[in-house]
Protein backbone atom coordinates (compact mmCIF):
# COMPACT_ATOMS: atom_id res chain seq x y z
CA UNK A 1 0.00 0.00 0.00
CA UNK A 2 1.68 3.18 -1.17
CA UNK A 3 1.19 6.61 0.29
CA UNK A 4 -1.54 8.92 -0.97
CA UNK A 5 -4.39 7.95 -3.24
CA UNK A 6 -3.68 5.76 -6.24
CA UNK A 7 -5.62 6.24 -9.50
CA UNK A 8 -7.34 2.95 -8.69
CA UNK A 9 -8.90 4.62 -5.66
CA UNK A 10 -10.74 7.17 -7.79
CA UNK A 11 -12.01 4.55 -10.22
CA UNK A 12 -13.23 2.39 -7.38
CA UNK A 13 -14.75 5.35 -5.57
CA UNK A 14 -16.64 6.28 -8.74
CA UNK A 15 -17.83 2.68 -9.07
CA UNK A 16 -18.98 2.71 -5.45
CA UNK A 17 -20.87 5.98 -6.02
CA UNK A 18 -22.65 4.48 -9.03
CA UNK A 19 -23.49 1.39 -6.99
CA UNK A 20 -25.01 3.49 -4.21
CA UNK A 21 -27.01 5.42 -6.80
CA UNK A 22 -28.16 2.07 -8.24
CA UNK A 23 -29.23 0.96 -4.74
CA UNK A 24 -31.03 4.12 -3.70
CA UNK A 25 -32.02 5.79 -6.99
CA UNK A 26 -35.15 3.76 -7.74
CA UNK A 27 -36.32 4.04 -4.14
CA UNK A 28 -35.93 7.81 -4.24
CA UNK A 29 -37.94 7.88 -7.47
CA UNK A 30 -40.95 6.11 -5.96
CA UNK A 31 -40.62 8.24 -2.86
CA UNK A 32 -41.00 11.33 -5.05
CA UNK A 33 -43.78 9.80 -7.14
CA UNK A 34 -45.80 8.89 -4.05
CA UNK A 35 -46.42 12.64 -3.65
CA UNK A 36 -47.92 12.68 -7.15
CA UNK A 37 -50.91 14.97 -7.69
CA UNK A 38 -54.45 13.46 -7.80
CA UNK A 39 -54.41 13.25 -11.60
CA UNK A 40 -50.87 11.89 -11.86
CA UNK A 41 -49.93 8.39 -13.00
CA UNK A 42 -47.34 5.74 -12.29
CA UNK A 43 -44.54 7.54 -14.12
CA UNK A 44 -43.16 11.03 -14.48
CA UNK A 45 -44.04 13.84 -15.00
CA UNK A 46 -45.42 14.91 -11.64
CA UNK A 47 -48.86 16.45 -12.03
CA UNK A 48 -48.54 18.66 -9.02
CA UNK A 49 -47.52 17.69 -5.51
CA UNK A 50 -50.00 16.36 -2.99
CA UNK A 51 -50.64 13.96 -0.14
CA UNK A 52 -53.64 12.65 -2.06
CA UNK A 53 -52.42 9.05 -2.33
CA UNK A 54 -51.35 8.87 1.31
CA UNK A 55 -54.80 10.16 2.29
CA UNK A 56 -56.49 7.48 0.23
CA UNK A 57 -54.21 4.90 1.80
CA UNK A 58 -55.07 6.08 5.33
CA UNK A 59 -58.80 6.29 4.66
CA UNK A 60 -58.72 2.78 3.29
CA UNK A 61 -61.57 3.69 0.95
CA UNK A 62 -59.39 3.43 -2.13
CA UNK A 63 -58.36 0.33 -3.95
CA UNK A 64 -56.18 -0.76 -1.11
CA UNK A 65 -57.33 -1.72 2.35
CA UNK A 66 -54.18 -2.76 4.04
CA UNK A 67 -54.61 -1.55 7.62
CA UNK A 68 -55.28 -5.10 8.87
CA UNK A 69 -52.28 -6.51 7.06
CA UNK A 70 -50.18 -3.59 8.29
CA UNK A 71 -51.16 -4.24 11.91
CA UNK A 72 -50.69 -8.00 11.54
CA UNK A 73 -47.21 -7.63 10.05
CA UNK A 74 -46.24 -5.16 12.76
CA UNK A 75 -47.40 -7.49 15.57
CA UNK A 76 -45.75 -10.49 13.96
CA UNK A 77 -42.53 -8.54 13.44
CA UNK A 78 -42.39 -7.55 17.11
CA UNK A 79 -43.04 -11.12 18.33
CA UNK A 80 -40.45 -12.49 15.89
CA UNK A 81 -37.98 -9.86 17.06
CA UNK A 82 -38.40 -10.75 20.73
CA UNK A 83 -38.19 -14.50 20.12
CA UNK A 84 -35.21 -14.11 17.79
CA UNK A 85 -33.29 -12.19 20.44
CA UNK A 86 -34.16 -14.61 23.27
CA UNK A 87 -33.65 -17.87 21.36
CA UNK A 88 -30.48 -16.76 19.51
CA UNK A 89 -28.94 -15.42 22.71
CA UNK A 90 -29.70 -18.61 24.59
CA UNK A 91 -28.41 -20.77 21.73
CA UNK A 92 -25.37 -18.52 21.33
CA UNK A 93 -24.53 -19.14 25.00
CA UNK A 94 -25.09 -22.87 24.52
CA UNK A 95 -22.68 -23.03 21.56
CA UNK A 96 -19.86 -21.73 23.77
CA UNK A 97 -20.02 -25.02 25.63
CA UNK A 98 -19.98 -28.57 24.39
CA UNK A 99 -23.36 -30.20 24.03
CA UNK A 100 -24.63 -33.25 22.24
CA UNK A 101 -25.80 -32.45 18.72
CA UNK A 102 -24.26 -28.97 18.58
CA UNK A 103 -22.78 -29.66 15.15
CA UNK A 104 -26.05 -31.04 13.86
CA UNK A 105 -27.99 -28.05 15.17
CA UNK A 106 -25.55 -25.65 13.51
CA UNK A 107 -25.83 -27.39 10.15
CA UNK A 108 -29.62 -27.51 10.37
CA UNK A 109 -29.73 -23.77 11.06
CA UNK A 110 -27.45 -23.03 8.09
CA UNK A 111 -29.43 -25.42 5.89
CA UNK A 112 -32.55 -23.43 6.76
CA UNK A 113 -30.96 -20.39 5.11
CA UNK A 114 -30.04 -22.32 1.99
CA UNK A 115 -33.09 -24.51 1.33
CA UNK A 116 -35.34 -22.53 -1.04
CA UNK A 117 -37.99 -20.70 0.96
CA UNK A 118 -40.84 -22.08 -1.13
CA UNK A 119 -39.83 -25.61 -0.10
CA UNK A 120 -39.82 -24.76 3.61
CA UNK A 121 -43.10 -22.91 3.22
CA UNK A 122 -44.71 -25.86 1.45
CA UNK A 123 -43.44 -28.23 4.15
CA UNK A 124 -44.95 -26.14 6.94
CA UNK A 125 -48.25 -25.93 5.04
CA UNK A 126 -48.30 -29.73 4.62
CA UNK A 127 -47.44 -30.27 8.28
CA UNK A 128 -50.35 -28.12 9.44
CA UNK A 129 -52.76 -29.61 6.92
CA UNK A 130 -51.93 -33.10 8.14
CA UNK A 131 -52.27 -31.88 11.72
CA UNK A 132 -55.72 -30.47 10.87
CA UNK A 133 -56.78 -33.77 9.32
CA UNK A 134 -55.50 -35.68 12.34
CA UNK A 135 -57.27 -33.40 14.83
CA UNK A 136 -60.54 -33.53 12.90
CA UNK A 137 -60.43 -37.33 12.80
CA UNK A 138 -59.01 -38.18 16.20
CA UNK A 139 -59.07 -35.04 18.34
CA UNK A 140 -61.45 -34.59 21.27
CA UNK A 141 -64.83 -33.11 20.35
CA UNK A 142 -64.09 -29.66 21.86
CA UNK A 143 -61.23 -29.27 19.40
CA UNK A 144 -62.48 -31.08 16.33
CA UNK A 145 -66.02 -29.67 16.29
CA UNK A 146 -65.39 -26.15 15.08
CA UNK A 147 -61.83 -26.53 13.91
CA UNK A 148 -61.23 -24.97 10.53
CA UNK A 149 -57.48 -24.88 10.46
CA UNK A 150 -54.59 -24.63 12.89
CA UNK A 151 -52.69 -22.57 10.32
CA UNK A 152 -52.51 -18.93 11.32
CA UNK A 153 -50.26 -15.92 11.64
CA UNK A 154 -48.98 -16.84 15.08
CA UNK A 155 -48.74 -20.62 14.61
CA UNK A 156 -47.41 -21.71 11.23
CA UNK A 157 -46.61 -18.14 10.17
CA UNK A 158 -44.54 -17.38 13.24
CA UNK A 159 -42.63 -20.66 12.83
CA UNK A 160 -41.94 -19.95 9.17
CA UNK A 161 -40.48 -16.55 10.01
CA UNK A 162 -38.33 -17.92 12.82
CA UNK A 163 -36.69 -20.45 10.46
CA UNK A 164 -35.53 -17.40 8.50
CA UNK A 165 -34.53 -15.01 11.32
CA UNK A 166 -32.96 -17.42 13.81
CA UNK A 167 -30.03 -18.57 11.60
CA UNK A 168 -29.07 -14.92 11.07
CA UNK A 169 -29.40 -14.34 14.80
CA UNK A 170 -27.17 -17.31 15.58
CA UNK A 171 -24.49 -16.23 13.09
CA UNK A 172 -24.42 -12.75 14.65
CA UNK A 173 -24.13 -14.38 18.10
CA UNK A 174 -21.14 -16.39 16.86
CA UNK A 175 -19.50 -13.19 15.67
CA UNK A 176 -20.20 -11.58 19.06
CA UNK A 177 -18.82 -14.38 21.19
CA UNK A 178 -15.77 -14.93 18.99
CA UNK A 179 -14.67 -11.42 19.89
CA UNK A 180 -15.73 -11.63 23.54
CA UNK A 181 -12.97 -11.36 26.11
CA UNK A 182 -13.45 -14.31 28.49
CA UNK A 183 -11.43 -12.65 31.22
CA UNK A 184 -14.40 -10.47 32.15
CA UNK A 185 -16.40 -13.54 33.06
CA UNK A 186 -13.52 -15.09 34.94
CA UNK A 187 -13.05 -11.93 36.92
CA UNK A 188 -16.75 -11.90 37.79
CA UNK A 189 -16.60 -15.51 38.87
CA UNK A 190 -13.50 -14.95 40.95
CA UNK A 191 -15.38 -12.19 42.74
CA UNK A 192 -18.08 -14.71 43.61
CA UNK A 193 -20.75 -13.95 41.00
CA UNK A 194 -23.20 -16.74 40.19
CA UNK A 195 -23.54 -17.75 36.51
CA UNK A 196 -26.80 -15.77 36.32
CA UNK A 197 -25.21 -12.69 37.88
CA UNK A 198 -22.27 -12.98 35.49
CA UNK A 199 -24.65 -13.10 32.56
CA UNK A 200 -26.92 -10.33 33.80
CA UNK A 201 -24.32 -7.85 35.07
CA UNK A 202 -21.22 -8.59 32.98
CA UNK A 203 -21.90 -10.40 29.69
CA UNK A 204 -25.22 -8.83 28.68
CA UNK A 205 -24.21 -5.19 29.21
CA UNK A 206 -21.07 -5.75 27.14
CA UNK A 207 -22.80 -7.44 24.21
CA UNK A 208 -25.96 -5.30 24.36
CA UNK A 209 -25.22 -3.25 21.21
CA UNK A 210 -24.91 -6.41 19.12
CA UNK A 211 -28.02 -7.91 20.72
CA UNK A 212 -29.95 -4.84 19.58
CA UNK A 213 -28.55 -5.60 16.12
CA UNK A 214 -30.00 -9.11 16.32
CA UNK A 215 -33.38 -7.62 17.21
CA UNK A 216 -33.13 -5.28 14.22
CA UNK A 217 -32.43 -8.26 11.97
CA UNK A 218 -35.37 -10.14 13.49
CA UNK A 219 -37.87 -7.37 12.92
CA UNK A 220 -36.83 -6.24 9.45
CA UNK A 221 -36.43 -9.76 8.06
CA UNK A 222 -39.91 -10.62 9.30
CA UNK A 223 -41.45 -7.30 8.22
CA UNK A 224 -40.31 -7.85 4.61
CA UNK A 225 -40.54 -11.64 4.40
CA UNK A 226 -42.65 -13.00 1.59
CA UNK A 227 -41.43 -16.31 0.11
CA UNK A 228 -41.69 -18.32 3.35
CA UNK A 229 -44.95 -16.67 4.29
CA UNK A 230 -46.55 -17.50 0.95
CA UNK A 231 -47.99 -20.89 1.95
CA UNK A 232 -47.74 -20.73 5.73
CA UNK A 233 -49.91 -17.79 6.77
CA UNK A 234 -53.32 -19.43 6.54
CA UNK A 235 -56.15 -17.06 5.70
CA UNK A 236 -54.50 -13.80 6.70
CA UNK A 237 -51.90 -12.28 4.41
CA UNK A 238 -49.01 -10.22 5.71
CA UNK A 239 -48.28 -6.78 4.32
CA UNK A 240 -45.60 -7.82 1.79
CA UNK A 241 -47.94 -10.53 0.47
CA UNK A 242 -50.73 -7.97 0.00
CA UNK A 243 -48.25 -5.69 -1.67
CA UNK A 244 -47.14 -8.39 -4.10
CA UNK A 245 -50.76 -9.10 -5.00
CA UNK A 246 -51.34 -5.38 -5.54
CA UNK A 247 -48.47 -5.03 -8.00
CA UNK A 248 -50.58 -6.75 -10.64
CA UNK A 249 -53.87 -4.95 -9.98
CA UNK A 250 -53.15 -1.41 -8.83
CA UNK A 251 -52.24 1.16 -11.45
CA UNK A 252 -52.22 4.33 -9.34
CA UNK A 253 -49.49 5.98 -7.26
CA UNK A 254 -51.33 4.65 -4.20
CA UNK A 255 -49.00 1.66 -4.36
CA UNK A 256 -46.00 4.02 -4.22
CA UNK A 257 -47.53 5.71 -1.19
CA UNK A 258 -47.82 2.29 0.42
CA UNK A 259 -44.21 1.58 -0.55
CA UNK A 260 -43.05 4.84 0.97
CA UNK A 261 -45.01 4.14 4.16
CA UNK A 262 -43.62 0.61 4.48
CA UNK A 263 -40.08 1.76 3.82
CA UNK A 264 -40.68 4.49 6.37
CA UNK A 265 -41.40 1.86 9.03
CA UNK A 266 -38.22 -0.04 8.07
CA UNK A 267 -36.14 3.11 8.25
CA UNK A 268 -37.70 4.14 11.56
CA UNK A 269 -36.82 0.74 13.06
CA UNK A 270 -33.27 0.91 11.68
CA UNK A 271 -32.87 4.45 13.04
CA UNK A 272 -34.19 3.50 16.49
CA UNK A 273 -31.86 0.49 16.59
CA UNK A 274 -28.81 2.50 15.51
CA UNK A 275 -29.62 5.25 18.02
CA UNK A 276 -30.05 2.67 20.78
CA UNK A 277 -26.70 1.11 19.87
CA UNK A 278 -25.01 4.51 19.85
CA UNK A 279 -26.64 5.33 23.21
CA UNK A 280 -25.48 2.06 24.80
CA UNK A 281 -21.97 2.53 23.43
CA UNK A 282 -21.79 6.07 24.77
CA UNK A 283 -23.00 4.90 28.15
CA UNK A 284 -20.40 2.14 28.18
CA UNK A 285 -17.71 4.66 27.37
CA UNK A 286 -18.89 7.00 30.13
CA UNK A 287 -18.98 4.28 32.74
CA UNK A 288 -15.57 3.03 31.70
CA UNK A 289 -14.62 -0.12 33.54
CA UNK A 290 -18.00 -0.16 35.26
CA UNK A 291 -19.57 -1.48 32.06
CA UNK A 292 -21.87 -3.78 33.94
CA UNK A 293 -23.07 -1.26 36.51
CA UNK A 294 -26.84 -1.19 36.19
CA UNK B 1 -8.40 -21.15 24.97
CA UNK B 2 -7.85 -22.40 28.49
CA UNK B 3 -10.13 -19.65 29.71
CA UNK B 4 -12.82 -20.95 27.39
CA UNK B 5 -12.87 -24.45 28.84
CA UNK B 6 -13.02 -22.98 32.33
CA UNK B 7 -16.11 -20.93 31.44
CA UNK B 8 -17.70 -23.96 29.86
CA UNK B 9 -18.46 -25.53 33.21
CA UNK B 10 -20.76 -22.80 34.51
CA UNK B 11 -24.46 -22.03 34.25
CA UNK B 12 -27.25 -24.05 32.72
CA UNK B 13 -26.28 -27.06 30.61
CA UNK B 14 -25.71 -26.27 26.95
CA UNK B 15 -28.35 -28.59 25.55
CA UNK B 16 -31.00 -26.92 27.70
CA UNK B 17 -30.03 -23.45 26.48
CA UNK B 18 -30.13 -24.63 22.87
CA UNK B 19 -33.39 -26.56 23.28
CA UNK B 20 -35.91 -23.82 22.34
CA UNK B 21 -33.83 -22.90 19.30
CA UNK B 22 -33.59 -26.55 18.30
CA UNK B 23 -37.31 -27.20 18.77
CA UNK B 24 -38.20 -24.38 16.39
CA UNK B 25 -36.08 -26.01 13.69
CA UNK B 26 -37.41 -29.47 14.47
CA UNK B 27 -41.07 -28.41 14.10
CA UNK B 28 -40.77 -25.78 11.40
CA UNK B 29 -37.91 -27.03 9.28
CA UNK B 30 -36.85 -30.68 9.74
CA UNK B 31 -40.35 -32.19 10.07
CA UNK B 32 -41.78 -30.04 7.24
CA UNK B 33 -38.97 -31.17 4.92
CA UNK B 34 -39.73 -34.77 5.86
CA UNK B 35 -43.41 -34.18 5.03
CA UNK B 36 -42.45 -32.72 1.66
CA UNK B 37 -40.53 -35.89 0.80
CA UNK B 38 -43.29 -38.19 2.10
CA UNK B 39 -46.15 -36.35 0.39
CA UNK B 40 -44.24 -36.26 -2.92
CA UNK B 41 -44.89 -40.03 -3.08
CA UNK B 42 -48.60 -39.74 -2.29
CA UNK B 43 -51.46 -40.00 -4.72
CA UNK B 44 -54.03 -37.23 -5.20
CA UNK B 45 -57.33 -36.38 -6.84
CA UNK B 46 -59.09 -33.09 -7.52
CA UNK B 47 -59.67 -32.13 -3.93
CA UNK B 48 -57.47 -34.14 -1.58
CA UNK B 49 -54.21 -35.98 -1.19
CA UNK B 50 -54.35 -39.74 -0.74
CA UNK B 51 -51.74 -41.46 1.43
CA UNK B 52 -50.09 -44.27 -0.55
CA UNK B 53 -46.81 -44.92 -2.28
CA UNK B 54 -46.68 -43.93 -5.92
CA UNK B 55 -44.21 -42.19 -8.18
CA UNK B 56 -47.11 -40.62 -10.09
CA UNK B 57 -46.11 -37.02 -9.30
CA UNK B 58 -42.56 -37.56 -10.48
CA UNK B 59 -43.65 -39.44 -13.59
CA UNK B 60 -46.10 -36.67 -14.48
CA UNK B 61 -43.49 -33.98 -13.89
CA UNK B 62 -41.11 -35.58 -16.37
CA UNK B 63 -43.86 -36.68 -18.74
CA UNK B 64 -42.66 -36.85 -22.33
CA UNK B 65 -39.09 -35.95 -21.46
CA UNK B 66 -37.68 -39.13 -22.98
CA UNK B 67 -40.00 -39.15 -25.98
CA UNK B 68 -39.25 -35.55 -26.91
CA UNK B 69 -35.49 -35.92 -26.92
CA UNK B 70 -33.42 -34.28 -28.31
CA UNK B 71 -35.90 -31.44 -27.70
CA UNK B 72 -36.29 -30.40 -24.07
CA UNK B 73 -39.57 -31.00 -22.30
CA UNK B 74 -41.21 -28.21 -20.27
CA UNK B 75 -39.65 -29.06 -16.93
CA UNK B 76 -36.13 -29.38 -18.33
CA UNK B 77 -36.57 -26.16 -20.32
CA UNK B 78 -37.62 -24.43 -17.12
CA UNK B 79 -34.57 -25.68 -15.26
CA UNK B 80 -32.19 -24.74 -18.08
CA UNK B 81 -33.73 -21.26 -18.21
CA UNK B 82 -33.49 -20.88 -14.41
CA UNK B 83 -29.88 -22.07 -14.50
CA UNK B 84 -29.10 -19.40 -17.12
CA UNK B 85 -30.54 -16.72 -14.85
CA UNK B 86 -28.47 -18.18 -12.01
CA UNK B 87 -25.26 -17.99 -14.01
CA UNK B 88 -25.77 -14.43 -15.25
CA UNK B 89 -26.90 -13.13 -11.85
CA UNK B 90 -24.02 -14.95 -10.16
CA UNK B 91 -21.44 -13.40 -12.50
CA UNK B 92 -22.90 -9.92 -12.14
CA UNK B 93 -23.25 -10.02 -8.36
CA UNK B 94 -19.78 -11.53 -8.01
CA UNK B 95 -18.09 -8.82 -10.09
CA UNK B 96 -20.01 -5.97 -8.49
CA UNK B 97 -19.88 -7.42 -4.98
CA UNK B 98 -16.16 -8.15 -5.15
CA UNK B 99 -15.34 -4.67 -6.44
CA UNK B 100 -17.41 -3.00 -3.73
CA UNK B 101 -15.95 -5.18 -0.99
CA UNK B 102 -12.41 -4.58 -2.32
CA UNK B 103 -12.94 -0.82 -2.31
CA UNK B 104 -14.29 -0.85 1.24
CA UNK B 105 -11.69 -3.24 2.65
CA UNK B 106 -8.51 -1.97 0.98
CA UNK B 107 -9.04 1.61 -0.13
CA UNK B 108 -10.90 3.09 2.83
CA UNK B 109 -8.40 3.79 5.56
CA UNK B 110 -10.42 4.59 8.66
CA UNK B 111 -12.65 2.06 10.36
CA UNK B 112 -15.39 4.63 10.93
CA UNK B 113 -15.67 5.53 7.23
CA UNK B 114 -15.58 1.84 6.42
CA UNK B 115 -18.47 1.12 8.76
CA UNK B 116 -20.53 4.08 7.55
CA UNK B 117 -20.11 3.12 3.88
CA UNK B 118 -20.81 -0.54 4.71
CA UNK B 119 -24.00 0.53 6.47
CA UNK B 120 -25.00 2.58 3.42
CA UNK B 121 -24.80 -0.64 1.36
CA UNK B 122 -26.67 -2.62 4.01
CA UNK B 123 -29.66 -0.41 4.74
CA UNK B 124 -31.57 -1.17 1.50
CA UNK B 125 -31.36 -4.85 2.44
CA UNK B 126 -33.52 -4.03 5.45
CA UNK B 127 -36.37 -2.74 3.32
CA UNK B 128 -39.02 -4.63 1.39
CA UNK B 129 -37.90 -6.51 -1.72
CA UNK B 130 -41.27 -6.04 -3.42
CA UNK B 131 -41.03 -2.28 -3.04
CA UNK B 132 -37.48 -2.30 -4.35
CA UNK B 133 -38.81 -4.23 -7.35
CA UNK B 134 -41.73 -1.95 -8.14
CA UNK B 135 -39.44 1.05 -7.78
CA UNK B 136 -38.03 0.11 -11.19
CA UNK B 137 -41.40 0.67 -12.89
CA UNK B 138 -41.12 4.48 -13.19
CA UNK B 139 -37.61 4.06 -14.56
CA UNK B 140 -37.97 1.16 -16.98
CA UNK B 141 -41.64 1.34 -18.00
CA UNK B 142 -42.91 2.27 -21.44
CA UNK B 143 -43.08 5.93 -20.45
CA UNK B 144 -40.34 5.58 -17.88
CA UNK B 145 -37.35 7.82 -17.41
CA UNK B 146 -34.96 5.59 -19.36
CA UNK B 147 -37.19 5.46 -22.42
CA UNK B 148 -37.91 9.20 -22.24
CA UNK B 149 -34.20 9.96 -22.08
CA UNK B 150 -33.40 7.61 -24.98
CA UNK B 151 -36.14 9.13 -27.13
CA UNK B 152 -35.09 12.69 -26.29
CA UNK B 153 -31.55 11.84 -27.31
CA UNK B 154 -32.90 10.28 -30.54
CA UNK B 155 -31.19 6.98 -29.79
CA UNK B 156 -34.46 5.12 -30.25
CA UNK B 157 -37.65 6.08 -32.08
CA UNK B 158 -40.13 3.96 -30.16
CA UNK B 159 -40.00 3.05 -26.46
CA UNK B 160 -37.96 -0.07 -25.75
CA UNK B 161 -40.29 -2.87 -24.67
CA UNK B 162 -37.66 -5.21 -23.27
CA UNK B 163 -36.72 -2.95 -20.36
CA UNK B 164 -39.55 -4.03 -18.07
CA UNK B 165 -41.38 -7.35 -17.57
CA UNK B 166 -38.58 -9.13 -19.37
CA UNK B 167 -35.59 -11.36 -18.61
CA UNK B 168 -33.57 -8.15 -18.47
CA UNK B 169 -35.64 -6.60 -15.68
CA UNK B 170 -35.65 -9.89 -13.74
CA UNK B 171 -31.86 -10.05 -13.90
CA UNK B 172 -31.51 -6.39 -12.99
CA UNK B 173 -33.79 -6.84 -9.98
CA UNK B 174 -31.81 -9.86 -8.77
CA UNK B 175 -28.55 -7.92 -8.97
CA UNK B 176 -30.20 -4.96 -7.28
CA UNK B 177 -31.62 -7.07 -4.45
CA UNK B 178 -28.94 -9.66 -3.77
CA UNK B 179 -25.49 -8.16 -4.42
CA UNK B 180 -25.59 -7.56 -0.67
CA UNK B 181 -25.21 -11.31 -0.13
CA UNK B 182 -21.92 -11.21 -2.04
CA UNK B 183 -20.56 -8.04 -0.47
CA UNK B 184 -20.89 -9.17 3.15
CA UNK B 185 -19.01 -12.52 3.08
CA UNK B 186 -16.32 -11.24 0.67
CA UNK B 187 -15.83 -8.11 2.77
CA UNK B 188 -15.56 -10.33 5.84
CA UNK B 189 -12.91 -12.52 4.16
CA UNK B 190 -10.95 -9.45 3.06
CA UNK B 191 -10.94 -7.92 6.53
CA UNK B 192 -9.28 -11.08 7.82
CA UNK B 193 -6.38 -10.85 5.37
CA UNK B 194 -3.22 -9.90 7.23
CA UNK B 195 -2.28 -6.44 5.90
CA UNK B 196 1.39 -7.33 6.27
CA UNK B 197 0.97 -9.84 3.42
CA UNK B 198 -0.16 -7.04 1.14
CA UNK B 199 2.79 -4.90 2.23
CA UNK B 200 5.16 -7.81 1.67
CA UNK B 201 3.80 -8.27 -1.85
CA UNK B 202 4.25 -4.53 -2.48
CA UNK B 203 7.82 -4.60 -1.12
CA UNK B 204 8.61 -7.64 -3.26
CA UNK B 205 7.65 -5.59 -6.31
CA UNK B 206 4.20 -6.98 -7.10
CA UNK B 207 1.94 -4.70 -9.11
CA UNK B 208 -1.56 -3.92 -7.88
CA UNK B 209 -3.06 -6.47 -10.26
CA UNK B 210 -0.56 -9.16 -9.25
CA UNK B 211 -1.36 -8.61 -5.58
CA UNK B 212 -5.06 -8.78 -6.36
CA UNK B 213 -4.80 -11.92 -8.49
CA UNK B 214 -2.21 -13.93 -6.58
CA UNK B 215 -2.90 -12.88 -3.02
CA UNK B 216 -6.28 -11.29 -2.36
CA UNK B 217 -8.50 -13.37 -4.64
CA UNK B 218 -7.18 -16.73 -3.39
CA UNK B 219 -7.57 -15.61 0.22
CA UNK B 220 -11.13 -14.41 -0.43
CA UNK B 221 -12.29 -17.72 -1.79
CA UNK B 222 -14.26 -18.79 1.30
CA UNK B 223 -16.19 -15.51 1.18
CA UNK B 224 -16.77 -15.85 -2.55
CA UNK B 225 -18.12 -19.38 -2.12
CA UNK B 226 -20.45 -18.41 0.74
CA UNK B 227 -21.78 -15.48 -1.27
CA UNK B 228 -22.19 -17.66 -4.35
CA UNK B 229 -24.15 -20.26 -2.41
CA UNK B 230 -26.54 -17.57 -1.17
CA UNK B 231 -27.08 -15.98 -4.57
CA UNK B 232 -27.44 -19.24 -6.48
CA UNK B 233 -29.90 -20.79 -4.03
CA UNK B 234 -31.96 -17.59 -3.94
CA UNK B 235 -32.29 -17.44 -7.71
CA UNK B 236 -33.00 -21.17 -8.00
CA UNK B 237 -35.86 -21.04 -5.50
CA UNK B 238 -37.23 -17.60 -6.30
CA UNK B 239 -40.74 -17.05 -7.56
CA UNK B 240 -41.57 -13.55 -6.33
CA UNK B 241 -38.98 -11.68 -8.39
CA UNK B 242 -39.80 -13.73 -11.49
CA UNK B 243 -43.48 -12.92 -10.96
CA UNK B 244 -43.26 -9.20 -10.26
CA UNK B 245 -40.42 -8.30 -12.63
CA UNK B 246 -41.21 -10.85 -15.31
CA UNK B 247 -44.83 -9.83 -15.64
CA UNK B 248 -45.86 -13.43 -14.83
CA UNK B 249 -44.47 -14.48 -18.20
CA UNK B 250 -41.20 -16.14 -17.26
CA UNK B 251 -41.09 -19.67 -15.88
CA UNK B 252 -38.70 -20.62 -13.10
CA UNK B 253 -37.96 -23.66 -10.97
CA UNK B 254 -39.49 -22.04 -7.89
CA UNK B 255 -42.58 -20.93 -9.78
CA UNK B 256 -43.33 -24.48 -10.90
CA UNK B 257 -43.83 -25.40 -7.23
CA UNK B 258 -45.96 -22.33 -6.61
CA UNK B 259 -48.17 -22.96 -9.66
CA UNK B 260 -48.92 -26.49 -8.48
CA UNK B 261 -49.70 -25.16 -5.01
CA UNK B 262 -52.10 -22.57 -6.36
CA UNK B 263 -53.94 -25.47 -7.99
CA UNK B 264 -53.91 -27.19 -4.58
CA UNK B 265 -52.09 -30.19 -6.06
CA UNK B 266 -49.90 -30.93 -3.08
CA UNK B 267 -48.16 -34.16 -4.11
CA UNK B 268 -46.93 -32.76 -7.47
CA UNK B 269 -45.91 -29.54 -5.70
CA UNK B 270 -43.96 -31.63 -3.18
CA UNK B 271 -42.32 -33.68 -5.95
CA UNK B 272 -41.23 -30.49 -7.69
CA UNK B 273 -39.96 -29.15 -4.38
CA UNK B 274 -37.88 -32.31 -3.88
CA UNK B 275 -36.43 -31.94 -7.40
CA UNK B 276 -35.68 -28.26 -6.77
CA UNK B 277 -34.02 -29.13 -3.48
CA UNK B 278 -31.94 -31.86 -5.13
CA UNK B 279 -30.72 -29.58 -7.91
CA UNK B 280 -29.90 -26.81 -5.43
CA UNK B 281 -27.90 -29.19 -3.24
CA UNK B 282 -26.01 -30.48 -6.30
CA UNK B 283 -25.01 -26.93 -7.19
CA UNK B 284 -23.83 -26.29 -3.62
CA UNK B 285 -21.78 -29.50 -3.62
CA UNK B 286 -20.31 -28.42 -6.96
CA UNK B 287 -19.39 -24.99 -5.60
CA UNK B 288 -17.71 -26.62 -2.62
CA UNK B 289 -15.70 -28.79 -4.98
CA UNK B 290 -14.33 -25.75 -6.78
CA UNK B 291 -12.87 -24.53 -3.53
CA UNK B 292 -11.67 -27.93 -2.37
CA UNK B 293 -9.91 -28.62 -5.66
CA UNK B 294 -7.63 -25.70 -4.97
CA UNK B 295 -7.18 -26.95 -1.41
CA UNK B 296 -8.87 -23.96 0.16
CA UNK B 297 -10.77 -24.50 3.34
Amino acid sequence: MGEGRSPAFYWLAAFFAVFVLFLYGPMIVIFILSFQGPTGGLTFPLNGVSLHWFERLLRGGGLIDISDAFKRSLELGVVVMILTVLLSLSAGLAFRKRFVGSNLLFYVAVASLIVPSIVTSLGIALEFRLLDDFLKAHGPAWISDDLKTTMDTFTSGLGAHLTWTLPFGLLVMFAIFNRFDHRYEEAARDLGATPWQTLRHVVLPIILPSVIGVGLFGFTLSWDEIARSSQAMGEHNTLPMELQALTTTVTTPEIYALGTATTGVSFAVIAVALLAIAFVRARQARHGSDAGHA
Amino acid sequence: MTAKTAIDQTGAPGWLQALPFGLVFLFFFVLPLAFVVIVSFWDYNDYEMLPSFTTRSYVETFEGCLAELPNLCTILKTYVSTAKFCLIVWLATLLVGFTIAYFLAFHIKTVTTQMVLFLVCTIPFWTSNVIRMISWIPLLGRNGLVNLALEKAHIVNAPLEWLLYSPFSVTLAFVHLFTFFMVVPIFNSMMRIDRRLVEAAYDAGASGWQTLWNLIIPLCKPGVVIGSIFVVTIVMGDFVTFDVMGGEQIASAGKVVETRLNALQFPPAAANAVILLGVTLLIIVGLNRIVDVRKEL
